[in-house]
């Protein structure tokens, strides 16, 4: 592929628990009238827009693209809506470069929004995403099955409760010089291991919030930005990568996948380095916004970068290697830790790894990054995206 | 200004059904407290909870193989928070590798007591074995059964 795919306007909400102030619609347009703002364009110039939303019970809005329609000035135009679960949101831009790497298009939005802290009942609706035939009368959940992985992850690599408590101290502080996160209060260890427990081991503070807001992003070619003379930082790599659907299956005897770690994930980031031509990761990285709603998965999301060997993240944390100043700074920005509006969480850690390399990070910008990368896991975790921007 | 909102709730009802290969698993459990997976040809491996077809030959399985009751736990936790529509709190739950069987079973552990959360969490260890336990009363779903420590 000659002509690269560039980002060139970014918009995300000051995200919070709850948004009264605006409906759902209104939040999307929030993030579109940003994004749109800072790319310098008006609305005629976008030929095609992705539409970022996971699942319609979360928002309590069936099929919520059709009352987003407007908000994001789809009428007329090519419209598609992504979903595939937590990470909808790198789905999102990657069908939005698809749709300019295919010549198609030239300008290409991609909005969507999400008020979880609407939603009552969020692990009632997550519980729907197991099948209904064997598995549907356990109670299931994305955050008793993230606990399963990290029983499985500390077996394999002596991760304690601590090191997950490390985490959370590490993104909150990371949150704090980020005016978009949700969760900006500094914490201590002691602050989470004494925090209540929900699934052992994972405590309230080792948990993600249920996050209101919006964000968007427009992408374009090569040309187009050239011709237009437009500033950007350009997608090198980008891929998915789907693993099965059993969690019983990823673990007893030779598991094709171990539910420990991310085995898709490891395959998706694969992918996205051999098609940036990153053949060092831990070299060649200079910053991550890795998809982890809770704190354990954030170990497993390191190691399947490639960042460093399967549980050395864990001693590496410890030596405070991934902080902001550190030698490789993940989630910067917080992550989805601090801040997780499902529906853009995983399109937030694109937008935030862009700011990074464009230098437009702010308080919490990792000095002279130049090249960076994302992801964001759907299901349970099973439907990976993974990119690698460069300024 | 004022704020104003509004509440609703979502109470759907499905009939699902659940096809051959899991009416014949639930059956099993349901009339004779018997638990069953189904065999790869190609691989080898014995699916459990049984599938129709293997996710990694993508071929039909052909055989069902009696598994368990007994076996070993692969993955656990507690869960001490109240979510609405879920059990009310504290219970384990989690995933065995029944004795025959190649992959993991989800199901409730039962008989231990949680009240003090690392020690419990030790009790559970993974590669613990257990017991498969019936209920007196089947209906043919996944509360049919639960796991004991052996």
């Amino acid at each position: 592929m000659s002509d690269r795919v560039g980002i060139i306007g970014i918009g995300q909400s000051h995200f919070r628990s709850r948004r009264d102030d605006a409906s759902y619609p209104d939040l999307v347009r929030e993030a579109v009238v940003l994004a749109m703002a800072d790319a310098g364009l008006e609305l005629d110039a976008i030929q095609a827009v992705v539409y970022s939303l996971s699942p319609d019970a979360m928002v309590g809005i069936g099929n919520a693209e059709r009352l987003g329609v407007d908000a994001v000035g789809g009428r007329n135009k090519r419209f598609l809506r992504i979903n595939t679960g937590g990470s909808t949101g790198i789905s999102s831009v990657a069908a939005a470069y698809y749709h300019v790497a295919s010549g198609a298009c030239d300008v290409v939005l991609t909005a969507g929004a999400d008020k979880v802290g609407e939603c009552g009942d969020s692990q009632t609706v997550l519980n729907k995403i197991w099948d209904p035939t064997y598995e549907r009368a356990l109670p299931l959940g994305t955050i008793n099955m993230l606990a399963m992985s990290a029983v499985r992850y500390m077996k394999n690599t002596g991760m304690t409760q601590e090191d997950m408590a490390r985490v959370v101290v590490k993104n909150r502080r990371h949150a704090s010089l980020n005016p978009n996160a949700h969760l900006r209060k500094e914490v201590t260890i002691d602050d989470v291991m004494a925090s209540r427990l929900i699934s052992w081991p994972i405590k309230l503070m080792d948990c993600c919030p249920q996050s209101s807001g919006g964000a968007a992003m427009v992408l374009a070619s090569e040309k187009f930005i050239r011709d237009n003379h437009l500033d950007a930082v350009w997608i090198t790599g980008l891929a998915h990568c789907a693993e099965t659907y059993w969690m019983g299956d990823r673990m007893g005897i030779n598991p094709t996948a171990e539910h420990a770690d991310a085995h898709a994930l490891r395959r998706s980031f694969e992918r996205s380095y051999k098609m940036a031509g990153i053949t060092n990761p831990p070299k060649q990285v200079q910053v991550a916004e890795l998809y982890a709603p809770f704190s354990n998965t954030e170990f497993h999301a390191i190691d399947a970068a490639g960042l460093c060997d399967i549980g050395a993240s864990v001693p590496m944390m410890r030596e405070g290697q991934f902080e902001l100043g550190g030698w490789i700074p993940v989630n910067c920005s917080g992550g989805t830790l601090c801040t997780n509006a499902i529906a853009v969480t995983a399109m937030a850690r694109v937008a935030e790894t862009a700011l990074q390399v464009w230098g437009r990070a702010g308080d919490h910008q990792v000095k002279g990054a130049k090249l960076g990368i994302a992801s964001g896991n759907g299901g349970d975790h099973q439907i990976f995206g993974t990119m690698v921007i460069e300024a | 200004m004022e704020l104003l909102g509004r509440q609703e709730v979502w109470n759907i009802t499905y009939d699902h059904a659940l096809g051959e290969t899991a009416s014949f698993f639930f059956g099993q459990i349901r009339d004779n407290k018997r638990l069953f997976g189904r065999r790869c040809a190609k691989s080898n491996r014995v699916l459990v909870p049984p599938r129709a077809f293997s996710d990694e030959t993508l071929l039909p399985t052909t055989e069902w193989v009696e598994v368990g009751p007994a076996g070993k736990i692969e993955a656990f936790t507690m869960v001490y928070e109240a979510f609405n529509n879920l059990p009310d709190p504290p219970y384990a739950f989690g995933y065995v590798l029944l004795d025959g069987a190649d992959t993991a079973l989800g199901g409730y552990f039962k008989g231990i007591d949680l009240s003090d959360p690392d020690a419990a969490a030790a009790k559970l260890a993974i590669g613990t074995r257990v017991m498969t336990k019936f209920r007196e009363v089947r209906k043919g779903d996944a509360l049919d059964f639960w796991f004991e420590i052996a």
